[in-house]
């Protein structure tokens, strides 16, 4: 069935709980996190969004509460429309929402990913591993804390890791000029006077 | 059947014969640097004899963090990040971003700056489908394929490195136009090679299309039916292979695709076979747009003019004039100038929809930017495609589904 023109409409009279979100292109929508199985399910049962595009989250910040937004992207192949639905994750500790997998079998990568990325837990995932990082590895890098040079790790290979003592490190670039920090996204902050870390005869690079 | 027999052979299923002659299971890592694995991809595979009975890949071996680099750089900065996701069509990554920055910003590039983007995302897609080919053609025992490929990639390589200077990491686009325009004469080029190419090009396709041992490898093999190309999130070749005919330049027009006539091709079984045909004749369908192209190249401004805080002036205006200056040296130490908002643009690229989802809170540096990837999505579909299939069966498989680990891990 092709997607009605005003999908809005619609959508706002069978979820009345939902809420539109400011969006520069396609309709969007916010659901409450317990919802979106049920939405998801009408819009690709009954309005022809067949297609999940896209899962993903967003880190709105340490301090902010909700701190993770999960953003899932549809698209109907047959009227050729995207749509956005968002979720707040409640617990901003241990986020978790539940798993589109029984909907569309292409959302288990990206539920992996999401994972791997912002510790956002996916209930009835099939297989709740990380993807991109390998197992064991104890951070979620897109996280906003998570600095951009990385941290020093053990070796994905334990035993490698034990023997040889080494380990994964930083970037070489932390701390040096023209890199900055997680939320510090003025370019003109991070330059190096401005944080005062300009090497010169007088203050030499640290090693 | 009246009378029940005792088969002596072991393909009879159940029969005690059968039993002597099962095969213990065995698991067999293929990759992560395997030639069949196009890059660094690892299969961790359970057989039973020849028969694949698991297959789980194993992603991440080039996860760079490209979404973290973005969320610490100016929208301007990360262009040549996007070279480096699917490096056999840079020049369509960087289009694809472009354009989605700009959506943000509500900016519609003038109408030579899309004829200049429309022009290199297609021959960018020559230039992967030819890669894409002549490697499946190695895949499945076909190596004269490849000499012919490269040597046509190769003419594209000298015209790519005309436009931009770089024959391979081309970041030619900035957020608001082209970093330049295009040098005297190179359209003439552009025409030239794609008459010589379509002779060329179907005289590859005769290696492949009618030979028996291609056929035989590929033929019903590796079968992806509309409904599940469509649930695990398959687009591009792949998607339209299966005989979904989704193609977003005709679907969701985007660079004024509109105005150039094209064919869509699909698939009907949706086997590895099929992949094979959509991508040879997308080539015919690409050097066709890229002729209307040439053929009405507008006249006018290459980069939209009206963006003062979007699109550096051209330098010889910055090395003279107070103002330009100024707005050259805000561009390059604040970025391009956002407004806060949420997009999200997806362009048909070579192997399939590449996505950009931008989240801004203003300025000149994303909050977040995730990069969906059609190679990703195309691969989700592996341990479902490889189980039941031979081993010799997930080399084709890997093959027709052309992907590109770098713009896979990210």
């Amino acid at each position: 069935m092709p997607a009605p023109v005003d999908v809005s409409a619609v959508i706002k009279q069978s979820f009345p709980q939902l809420v539109e979100r400011a969006s520069a292109d396609h309709p969007a929508f916010s659901a409450p996190a317990g919802d979106v199985p049920a939405v998801l399910a009408f819009l690709r049962d009954s309005h022809g969004y067949d297609l999940l595009t896209d899962l993903t989250a967003i880190d709105n910040g340490e301090d902010a509460t909700p701190r993770f937004t999960v953003v899932y992207h549809v698209f109907s192949t047959t009227a050729h429309t995207y749509l956005r639905l968002t979720a707040d994750c409640s617990d901003d500790r241990k986020p978790s929402i539940a798993s589109v997998t029984s909907l569309w079998p292409g959302a288990d990568w990206h539920e992996r990913e999401v994972f791997d990325m912002f510790g956002i837990t996916f209930d009835g995932h099939p297989d709740m591993r990380r993807i991109l990082m390998w197992e064991g590895y104890p951070y979620h890098p897109l996280r906003k804390e998570f600095p951009l040079a990385g941290i020093e790790t053990p070796l994905p290979d334990i035993e490698v890791s034990e023997e040889t003592g080494t380990k994964v490190l930083p970037a070489p670039m932390a701390g040096g000029p023209f890199v900055t920090s997680s939320g510090e996204i003025n370019m003109a902050k991070a330059e190096p006077r401005a944080k005062d870390e300009s090497w010169n005869e007088k203050k030499e690079k640290p090693l | 059947m009246a009378t029940e027999f005792a088969f002596p052979d072991t393909a009879a299923k159940g029969s005690t014969a059968a039993q002597e002659f099962q095969t213990e299971a065995m698991s067999l890592s293929i990759g992560p640097s395997h030639p069949s694995t196009h890059g660094v991809l690892r299969l961790q595979m359970e057989l039973d004899g020849e028969t694949v009975t698991k297959c789980d890949p194993i992603l991440g071996y080039l996860h760079r963090g490209d979404e973290k680099i973005a969320e610490n750089m100016t929208y301007n900065q990360f262009v040549p990040y996007t070279d480096r996701l699917d490096y056999l069509a840079p020049l369509a990554n960087n289009v694809a971003y472009a354009t989605a920055v700009e959506r943000l910003a509500k900016l519609e590039v003038p109408p030579r700056c899309q004829a200049i983007r429309v022009i290199v995302s297609e021959l960018a897609r020559v230039s992967s489908h030819l890669l894409g080919l002549g490697a499946y053609g190695i895949d499945v025992g076909a190596w004269t394929v490849f000499l012919y490929t490269f040597t046509e990639r190769e003419k594209l390589y000298k015209l790519f490195e005309e436009l931009t200077g770089a024959r391979f990491t081309t970041s030619y686009t900035r957020i608001g136009g082209v970093a330049r325009d295009i040098p005297d004469g190179w359209l003439d080029r552009v025409n030239a090679f794609c008459d010589q190419f379509l002779p060329i090009l179907d005289e590859i396709l005769q290696l492949l299309t009618r030979n028996k041992v291609f056929m035989d490898r590929t033929v019903g093999i590796g079968v992806i039916t509309k409904e599940q190309a469509i649930a695990y999130g398959l687009t591009g070749p792949n998607l339209r292979g299966s005989g979904v005919p989704l193609d977003l330049r005709k679907d969701k027009p985007y660079l004024g695709y509109e105005q150039y006539e094209f064919d869509v091709p699909v698939g009907v079984s949706g086997d590895c076979y099929d992949r094979y045909l959509v991508r040879g004749e997308e080539m015919k369908q690409s050097i066709r747009i890229v002729k209307q192209a040439v053929a009405k190249f507008p006249a006018g401004d290459w980069y939209a003019t009206d963006a003062k805080k979007i699109f550096a002036p051209p330098k010889a205006k910055i090395l003279t004039k107070m103002e330009e200056l100024i707005q050259n040296f805000m561009l390059v130490t604040e970025g391009p100038q956002m407004p806060a908002g949420e997009v999200y643009f997806e362009a048909e690229n070579p192997k399939g929809a590449l996505g950009f989802f931008v989240v801004s809170r203003g300025g000149g540096v994303p909050w977040r930017l995730k990069i969906r990837s059609p190679s990703f999505c195309n691969l989700s579909i592996l341990p479902k495609l490889c189980v039941g299939a031979l081993v010799s069966d997930v080399v084709s498989i890997l093959g027709s589904l052309d992907f590109v680990m770098g713009e896979c891990d990210r």
